[in-house]
Parts: structure tokens; sequence; C-alpha cells
């Protein structure tokens, strides 16, 4: 079957510019592979590692569709995919939490594997069974792959009416540690001390990783969030990795903002900042502030790249109560798979399918519920094929 | 040279502040017969007639610049408030009053308005703990209440913003313990105690009761901080119970500053733990037209000090004669009613409302090229 699939998806694509392009891309992909980044580690940064691996042109991808309305959006994204002839064969896997020898609940080790085979995934929403002995499953993921940094950019739509219509941010979080360590305890009754920890490898790892996709994407400026007033030597030593990553690229601006000027300042004129780089908890709730700001988490794409792979995701909930009704909107996933495609170096295909999706957000007659409209995800789906040129 | 502008600028200020302390001195002496020696809170509300001393702190930026408003407009009204000045700074630690002396002040006035301080990354003595911290917790100033709410005339996106926000702010992430394990691995202790939460939940509700406000939000992250975060949660809810008639719900901080954004309005008063209650206040205020517009104020168990919501410096308008004064005024105005001089109070909300109703002064961040003072004269000419 995938050998069947790959041929009939290569044909076209033989005379196609995608495929040259491709193959261009793979030749020089050792060379790539290591020049353009001057890391902290001589690893490859996993922003290239991506694309050293083309050898037939078609890849293979992990798919999780995730729980509640997840199916449903995702076989959208795929329908979307396959109308646009993206050369990716899906390996789908369920990620529902299975007892582990050790008697805990976790991630099946199908899925585990697979991901670990091809190094980029795609992920619907999940749901963490709440009770004892699960972890969270998202965190489990995080975890198991080491990704180290989540990137969300946040881009006014038009048609989407909001507020705010010039924002164009990319928030990147350092997803590891932090106020998310987890380690915590009472020390006496009523006496709680959490620990953030704050290590200069990952503050290192995070700040290389937003200047790269500063200079990739052509971005003009990385601000750092911090509260250094406060947490001087925490927060200073996350500071201190940030400025001494901006020395090595100096074609990128670089400034330092307090976290409470940035909200402040976020909210009167988005248009300040460009790329935002931070420790967890800041990038956690910024990223869900900037998402609030172009429409909510229905149609802001993220991805969490890692040393041994990269996950795409919709950060949206399992909205269990519209699951399996043809309502829900797969906005969110399709721009987290257009980034995934853009990690990829698929740039013309991911481009393609981006203009379609806007356009038909921008057209606004055929609109999921969410927004105001009446279609179904079906509908809405088709629209978009459509509209692919 | 800014430098130098901005000493010599803070030195004036300081002097002016010097001769008209001298003299509400002399005024409280004579006075004392008829003034109470100690002052306190329950003995104001008898003596209407006699003076009130307040203690004052600049601050740092553009603080001395919107102290100074302040006074001329009290002095413009003959409000019977005297300040006792005292320059606090910690980025300018030779110049500044020594902490034993300003908290000694405030225990004994019980009031205080104060500009915003400068806390810098680094403090020159290497220390962890700011001048702020210090100060909040040797007084023990632990409830923070920004009251947020549109201002007429001030255009912003959003519209009808109304709510409260209580922050905690002697504990949690502001708590100042950190170490570097081992070279590049630094850990930051984030406190959460009981009795802490318990209080700054009592007056959460305690204040919803007294505004006669519908509704209690307490923000957290108790899905990943399950024991800090979930003890706060927990002490909030036990509090709920106590308060049927006030709604209570609860809002994880992420969530709760998307929902900001996009819908403000569904927020009557909110209660959080230091770090959130800090990122909440700065994201309401910019809702609402910025720092230069929202008054805070933070208490104890028995002292009250006014203070600017959002707590920025400004340092870019030192001595440029632009800031808006609009937040300073609030706060004294607050102060006012706190000691029971209402009738000031509200003359001089009136007078800022109708002043930015006009919409003919305005400062450089409403849009507007007026400067500070000229802000503050149509201020003291609205006042009747």
């Amino acid at each position: 079957m995938s050998k069947n699939y790959i041929n009939v998806l290569l044909k076209p694509f033989r005379e196609n510019k995608v495929v040259s392009s491709l193959l261009k891309l793979f030749e020089s992909g050792s060379n790539n592979a290591s020049g353009g980044v001057v890391g902290v580690k001589n690893e490859i940064p996993a922003g290239r590692a991506g694309s050293a691996q083309y050898s037939t042109g078609v890849r293979k991808v992990t798919l999780i569709p995730g729980h509640g309305i997840g199916p449903e959006i995702t076989v959208a994204v795929q329908k979307i995919f396959e109308a646009a002839k993206v050369p990716i064969e899906w390996d789908e896997v369920d990620v529902t939490a299975v007892r582990g020898p050790d008697g805990k609940f976790g991630i099946p080790q199908r899925a585990i594997d697979s991901v670990n085979a091809n190094k980029i995934g795609l992920k619907g929403p999940l749901m963490t069974p709440v009770g004892k002995g699960y972890r969270s499953l998202n965190l489990a993921l995080r975890k198991e792959f080491d990704l180290y940094a989540n990137v969300r950019p946040c881009k006014s739509l038009d048609g989407i009416k909001t507020l705010y219509d010039n924002v164009d941010v990319v928030t990147i979080r350092e997803n590891t540690e932090g106020e998310y360590s987890g380690i915590e305890h009472e020390i006496v009754d009523g006496v709680v001390q959490s620990i953030k920890l704050i290590t200069e490898e990952a503050s290192k790892r995070v700040a290389e990783f937003a200047f790269t996709f500063a200079r990739d994407n052509k971005r003009k400026k990385v601000t750092a969030v911090h509260k250094a007033n406060i947490m001087r030597m925490s927060d200073g030593l996350f500071l201190r990795c940030c400025r001494e990553l901006a020395t090595q690229f100096p074609d990128i601006k670089f400034e330092e903002r307090y976290l409470d000027t940035v909200c402040l300042n976020m909210v009167q004129d988005p248009s300040k900042f460009d790329v935002l780089v931070m420790p967890n908890l800041y990038g956690d709730i910024m990223s869900d502030m900037c998402s609030g700001l172009v429409g909510g988490l229905g149609l802001t794409p993220s991805g969490n790249i890692g040393k041994n792979g990269a996950l795409f995701e919709s950060v949206h909930g399992t909205a269990p109560a519209i699951a399996g009704q043809d309502k829900a909107n797969p906005t969110a996933l399709l721009l987290s798979g257009v980034m995934m495609l853009r990690y990829m170096k698929l740039e013309d295909i991911a481009d393609r399918i981006e203009t379609a999706c806007f356009t038909v957000l921008k057209e606004g007659r055929v609109l999921t519920e969410d927004l105001g409209g009446k279609s179904s995800c079906t509908e809405y789906t088709n629209e978009i094929i459509k509209h692919l040129y | 040279m800014s430098l130098i502008t901005r000493n010599l600028c803070r030195a004036l200020v300081q002097g002016s502040q010097h001769v008209s302390k001298g003299l509400h001195t002399s005024a409280v002496n004579s006075e004392k017969n008829v003034c109470f020696a100690p002052l306190s809170i329950s003995s104001l509300q008898t003596s209407k007639e006699g003076r009130i001393k307040c203690t004052l702190i600049p601050g740092d930026g553009v603080g001395p610049e919107l102290v100074y408003s302040v006074q001329e407009v009290f002095k413009a009204t003959s409000i019977p408030v005297d300040f006792e000045s005292f320059f606090f700074s910690e980025v300018n630690p030779t110049l500044s009053a020594p902490l034993e002396d300003v908290v000694s002040s405030i225990a004994r006035n019980k009031i205080c308005i104060k500009g915003i301080l400068a806390t810098p990354d680094f403090s020159h003595t290497g220390e962890l703990q700011t001048l702020n911290m210090k100060l909040r917790n040797a007084l023990d100033l632990y409830a923070n209440v920004v009251h947020v709410k549109s201002l007429p005339n001030v255009k912003c996106r959003h519209t009808d913003v109304d709510c409260i926000i209580i922050r905690e702010q002697t504990e949690g992430e502001y708590s100042a313990l950190e170490h570097e394990s081992v070279p590049g691995v630094v850990e930051c202790l984030k406190i959460i105690t009981a009795a802490k939460s318990e209080r700054i939940a009592k007056f959460a509700f305690d204040y919803a009761v007294k505004m006669r406000r519908k509704k209690v939000t307490a923000v957290h992250k108790a899905n990943i901080m399950k024991l800090g975060d979930g003890l706060f949660l927990r002490s909030c809810e036990e509090m709920a119970k106590l308060y049927p008639r006030i709604q209570f719900e609860k809002m994880i901080v992420d969530n709760c500053t998307m929902q900001m954004v996009s819908n403000p309005n569904q927020f009557d008063v909110m209660v959080t733990p230091n770090l959130y209650g800090n990122i909440v206040d700065n994201l309401a205020s910019g809702l609402v037209g910025g720092a230069g517009v929202v008054a805070g104020a933070s208490y104890s168990a028995d002292c009250a000090v006014f203070e600017q919501g959002a707590r920025h410096i400004f340092s870019g308008a030192v001595g440029k004669n632009i800031a808006n004064p609009t937040a300073m005024l609030l706060c004294s105005a607050n102060l006012l009613s706190h000691v029971n001089l209402h009738s000031y109070a509200d003359m001089i909300k009136n007078a800022i409302n109708k002043v930015l109703k006009d919409g003919k002064v305005r400062t450089k961040d409403l849009g507007g090229q007026s400067t500070t003072k000229d802000f503050t004269n149509a201020i003291i000419h609205c006042l009747a």
C-alpha cells in the first residue's frame, strides 16, 4: 500500500518543481544540517534535522487524531492534504493511555516508536482522564520526545473580527523546566514550596532556537520576556543566556522586556512585538493571551520542537459537547499542519494550503459555527479544497 | 547629561517638598491642641477639622512629577493633609531614606501615597529582595487592590471594563529565595502558605461584600502546580463557602488572560497569588488606557499605601513633563475617601472625570499633546 501510494503520488510530481526543490534540498542537506547555526552544542539543530532525511520525497508522518473532535478535524486535514497532493504518508497511532508494565497509565509503546522513527508528528487535542495515576498525555509526549520549544505564531486573520487587527507575533516558550518542573512539597502543614528550575542548558537551547527561528522566518526582532527584577538569579540566568545568544545573531534585533510591561503593551499595541522568547510559565500565559488577540485557540497553530523530532498540534480542547456532530473547526490543526510542512521545507505546498484557508476565512461564506457561520466541518473542508490552486 | 538633569529635578522637587513639609509641620504644631497626637483611622473619623499626616514617597522615574501634581491639587483645594516626604529608592541608594524611617512613618501615619520604585535586575548589594518587597514585608502589606475601570472619553478597544483585582503580595514567586545548586542550574522557590492564602481569600470576599460585588474569580495554575496553587485554590474554595451570596468561580491563569483580552466584561472581583496578580493587573490596565490612568492600593491590617495600579516608572518620560497624573490623582482621591474626607475625594474625582470628558486637555498617552502641568492645572480649574 505504501509503495503504491508513493508511486502514484510521485508521478505527477516528477515534473513538478516541488520534487526538484526537494531533491535540491536533499543534495545540499548535509551541508545545510551543520552549517548556518553557531550552536552551543555540536548536534544537528532540530530545525534542520527534518530536511536531511528525504530519500524518496514522501515522508512518513505520525498522526495522532486525539479525542473528542480530534478525529473529525484530523480527517479534514487529511482530506485537504490529499487534495493538495502533499508528499507525506500518514502513520496513524492511538495514544489513549494504556497501563504500562509499571502499573501506571502512559502512552502506548507503538506511538512512541512511531514518533521516534518518523521524527515528526501531527496531533489533535488529547483528553487527560481526571483521576489518580494518569499523567497528562500532553506532558508525557513532551517529556518523551524532549520537545523543548513551543512555537505559536499569532497573526490577525482577515475575516475574523477581533478588537485587534495588527497582530503578528510568535511566542516561543521553553517547554521543559521553569515553573513546570513539577518539583513541589509541603514542608510543614500549610506551607508549600514549589521549585522553579532554570538551567543554562535549556535556556541557551531555547534562546538559540528563537534566534534561528527569527532568522529563518525573516523576522526582525527577538524580545526576551522575563522578570529578572524579581527573580534575580533564575530569570537573570535566562536573560544572560538570551543576551549571549543575541551576540551570535547580530542581524536580529534583541530587546529585553519585563513580563508585566509586555502584558501592558501587548494589549495596547501588539505591533510593537515580533518574536518573543520566554521561560515556561510566562510562555504559557503569553501564548494564550496572544491567541486571544487574534480570535482564540481555534485559529492558532502550535508546534513543539525537540531534539528528537517535532510535534505539531492544535492546542484547543477536545470539545466533547460537539464531538461527532461535524461541527468542529479544523483551522487550528490545519494551520499546525501548514507549520509542519514549512518545518519539512515544503514551503510551496504550505503556502498553497495556507492561502486557500485564509481565502475561505476572508470570504466568510462557509464558516463553522464557532466563527459565526452555519456550515459543517465537511463543507468548510471542501470549500478549502476548492480554493486550492 | 540626562542623569544630571534628573538628579537636579529630583533635588528641586525634594527641596520644595521639604519647604512645604516645614510649613505643614508648623501648622500641625499650632493645631496640636485641637488635633490628636498619634493619628489613627478611628480618631480621624471624629475630628474632621484636624489635619491629617500622610507619608509621601515620590518614587523613581516620573514619580516625583506625578506626586508634585497631587500636591498642587491638594494645595489648591486646601485639603487638610500634610505630607511627610521621604525620598526612597533602590536605584539611588545614596539618596534614599533608610527603610526603618519610612516604615515607622507609614506605621505611624497609617496612610501613604507612593510613586513607583524602580527595581533593577541586580541590586548593588547583591541582595535578592527588592526594596519594594522589603517595604511590603516590613509593613505586611499583603493585599494589593487594583480597581480597573474604563474612564470617560479615554479611547480604548474595550468599553465598560470594571473589575477589581486583588493580589496577594507577600509570598509566592516574590519570596526572593533562590540559589544556584551547581553552576548553570538555578532553583527559585515559590512559597504558598495556607495562612496567607486564607487571609487574602477572606480579604477578597470581604471586599466584594463591601463593594456590593457579585462574583469572585480565583486565578490559579493548579493543574500544573498541584500543591502550591492547589493550596491557594482550596483556601479560596473554603472561604467561598462562608459567603454563599457571592458567586465563586475559578479560572486557570492562561485562560484568564485570554478571556481578559477577548471579553473583559465577564470579570468582577478577582483574587490571585502574587505573580499572576502582577500579570492580570498590567493586562487589565492596558485594556483601559495604560499605566497612567489606573489607581491601586496596598493594604495591611492597619496601613494603606496608595500607589498606581500598574507599576511602571516610565523612565523615558522623566523630566519631559508628559506623564499622565490621572492615576496618581485617583490614588489621592482614594486616599481621601479612606480617611473619610469624602467631599474632597469626590471633588477630585469629579474634576478628573470632567477634564477627561471634555477631552481638550489630554496627555500624550491618551493621544493629546498637553503636559503634566497643563493637565494638573485643568484639574485645579475644574475643582468645585
